[in-house]
């Protein structure tokens, strides 16, 4: 089984089930992880699923679109490898993905 | 002809500019009094008044004609029916003719949401109720990307939940005062002694203002955000300048008076008005007088009749549904995602407005640039597409937390984490307090088509019983 790693601020790792087609969001949200509060369900519009990418990965996953920016721009703790998790939308090729949560979800 | 108008407008620019740092802000706001009342006098403006009448059933009424901006619906409890009816009927609904002037409302969930972030389509500018403010004060909620995001940017490290944390036990302990200061033997008013109370000495915390005035800054919000130009409300024009021009004075010696104490030497807080005066972009802040009101104006109007009414809100629907305050009872760990159902059962604000920048087809409709477009959140909460039963009041309901009433998009609203964090504590204390909190009278409810809101709710406590 494929599978992602969340990492908290704190530094507690967790690692859930990859489900292809499923985004990073929902395979979050489905694995109870803390941090990932996804007020608007998946639709770009709340910023309440940020994560950070490991560099690596970066071409893998892709960089984050013009929508998201205009959501992740407003908190202060945006990165140039922020994304929304639920845009991020899990693949076979990211087996072994990990990614880190911030301080807070704004 | 646009290159004549770009530049006056650009001209107009440099005199307000100029004209803000020079004249302080609140001889300009005596001046934009003196011009309406001179317009008064000349029979040039009349205020809008507005006269409650029984509202005929949703069924009742042509579709063509349903207004959903009449300031009654809430208090006469016709919001939801007439909401249902557009949802199913006309969910992209135009109305040619109101006191507000002509608008689309938008109701469905997924479409309000669409208006939301899409702000190059649908411009916050100028104002974000259904009537002009009487004064341009300068508010980043009624800006468009990016000089949006810079003001807020800003200031919102005030409410950001790092600082929250740091404010997390003061909450509580305020909170804990008022509550145990409430009577038992006898109905008092829930507005006045818990939501109003708890609301205001948050806003006095935030702004480090001097906390025996903390009610002044609830009047100045209430007064500021109830003009029956803007949400059909009960401020006429001169309560208005009033409010304004009082709030302008007082925070200009406020800051002055902050100022002074940071030189003297006096460790800087985590209030807002050092996080102006400490942070580069905003420390100059008092020279540009139409901003510096516009921030704090924002702030304290969205942080004083959103909260409380979800902190009434909230007893109401309890009281309403004593299955649901059981299953509260018996597990306390459903308080936040009852949070969440109380603020979209609530929804404090019932709307905000937009202005189409161009032409546009939208839900099968066709919006015209410059046309008014409301996204009523009211309507998008209750709507049976994203929400199963939604009128029901479900503490533990699934995906409570999808509700809209802080907006999406770019102009969500930042002081979400202390709202809910607020009314959190409010219930983590009362559980431990009280077995009961029951309604006695029908509450009342504000005159507004903006505010959901009560002005007074008659409870009777019983403590809980020590065994």
């Amino acid at each position: 089984m494929s599978t992602v790693t969340f990492v908290e601020y704190d530094g507690t790792s967790h690692d859930v089930d990859l489900v292809e087609g499923e985004s990073l969001m929902e395979i979050a949200t489905n694995g109870a992880i803390p941090g990932i509060d996804a007020d608007c369900g998946g639709e770009a519009a709340c910023g309440t699923c940020h994560i950070f990418v490991d560099s690596e990965w970066i071409s893998t996953t892709g960089r984050r679109t013009d929508e998201e920016s205009q959501m992740l721009e407003m908190s202060s703790e945006c990165e140039p490898n922020s994304r929304l998790a639920c845009q991020v939308i899990a693949a076979a090729s990211m087996d072994g993905l990990k990614v880190r949560l911030p301080e807070y979800q704004i | 002809m646009n290159t004549m108008d770009s530049a006056l407008e650009r001209a107009k620019t440099k005199v307000r500019n100029k004209m803000q740092t020079k004249v302080p802000v609140d001889r300009q706001v005596q001046a934009a009094h003196l011009v309406e009342k001179a317009k008064r006098f000349a029979g040039m403006s009349r205020p809008l008044v507005f006269t409650e009448r029984p509202i005929p059933d949703a069924a009742d009424v042509p579709l063509t004609k349903i207004d959903v901006s009449n300031p009654f619906m809430n208090r006469q409890g016709k919001w939801d029916s007439y909401f249902a009816r557009l949802r199913e009927e006309a969910p992209v609904h135009y109305l040619a003719d109101s006191p507000f002037g002509p608008f689309w409302s938008i109701t469905r969930y997924a479409d309000i949401r669409a208006v939301d972030t899409n702000p190059e389509v649908f411009s916050a500018e100028p104002y974000i109720v259904l009537g002009p403010p009487p004064l341009e004060i300068e508010m980043f909620i009624a800006m468009d990307p990016p000089k949006h995001d810079v003001q807020r940017k800003a200031v919102q490290g005030v409410v950001a939940p790092r600082n929250l944390k740091e404010m997390e036990s003061l909450i509580r302990e305020r909170v804990q005062d008022v509550l145990d200061n409430l009577p038992t033997d006898r109905p008092f008013d829930w507005v006045d002694r818990v939501s109003k109370e708890i609301t205001g000495r948050m806003l006095a915390t935030l702004l480090d203002y001097p906390y025996e005035d903390r009610r002044k800054l609830t009047y100045w919000g209430d007064t500021i955000s109830s003009t029956a130009e803007g949400t059909g409300g009960t401020s006429h024009q001169d309560d208005f300048y009033k409010a304004t021009g009082e709030l302008a004075r007082s925070f200009m010696a406020h800051w002055y008076e902050k100022a002074a104490r940071r030189e003297a030497g006096e460790a800087p807080g985590f209030d807002l008005i050092t996080l102006m005066q400490t942070s580069e972009d905003t420390k100059d802040l008092i020279n540009k007088p139409l901003e510096f009101l516009g921030n704090l104006t924002l702030l304290i109007v969205g942080g004083n009749d959103t909260t409380r009414n979800s902190m009434s809100g909230g007893v109401l629907a309890l009281h309403q549904n004593p299955d649901q305050f059981a299953k509260l009872k018996a597990d306390p760990s459903l308080i936040k995602n009852m949070v969440s159902e109380i603020i979209r059962w609530q929804t404090p604000l019932a709307y905000m407005r937009r202005v189409a920048k161009q032409d546009v087809h939208f839900g099968g409709q066709f919006i015209r640039k410059g046309d008014q477009v409301v996204m009523w959140y009211a309507s998008g909460n209750r709507d049976e597409r994203q929400f199963e039963n939604p009128d029901a009041f479900i503490i533990d309901r699934p995906n409570a937390r999808n509700h809209m009433s802080f907006g999406f998009g770019a102009h969500r609203c930042m002081g979400n984490r202390l709202a809910e964090m607020q009314l959190r504590i409010l219930w983590e204390e009362l559980l431990v307090r009280f077995d009961n909190i029951d309604v006695v009278d029908e509450p009342e409810y504000v005159q507004s088509n903006f505010v959901q809101g009560y002005s007074k709710m008659m409870v009777k406590l019983t403590p809980k019983t020590t065994a």
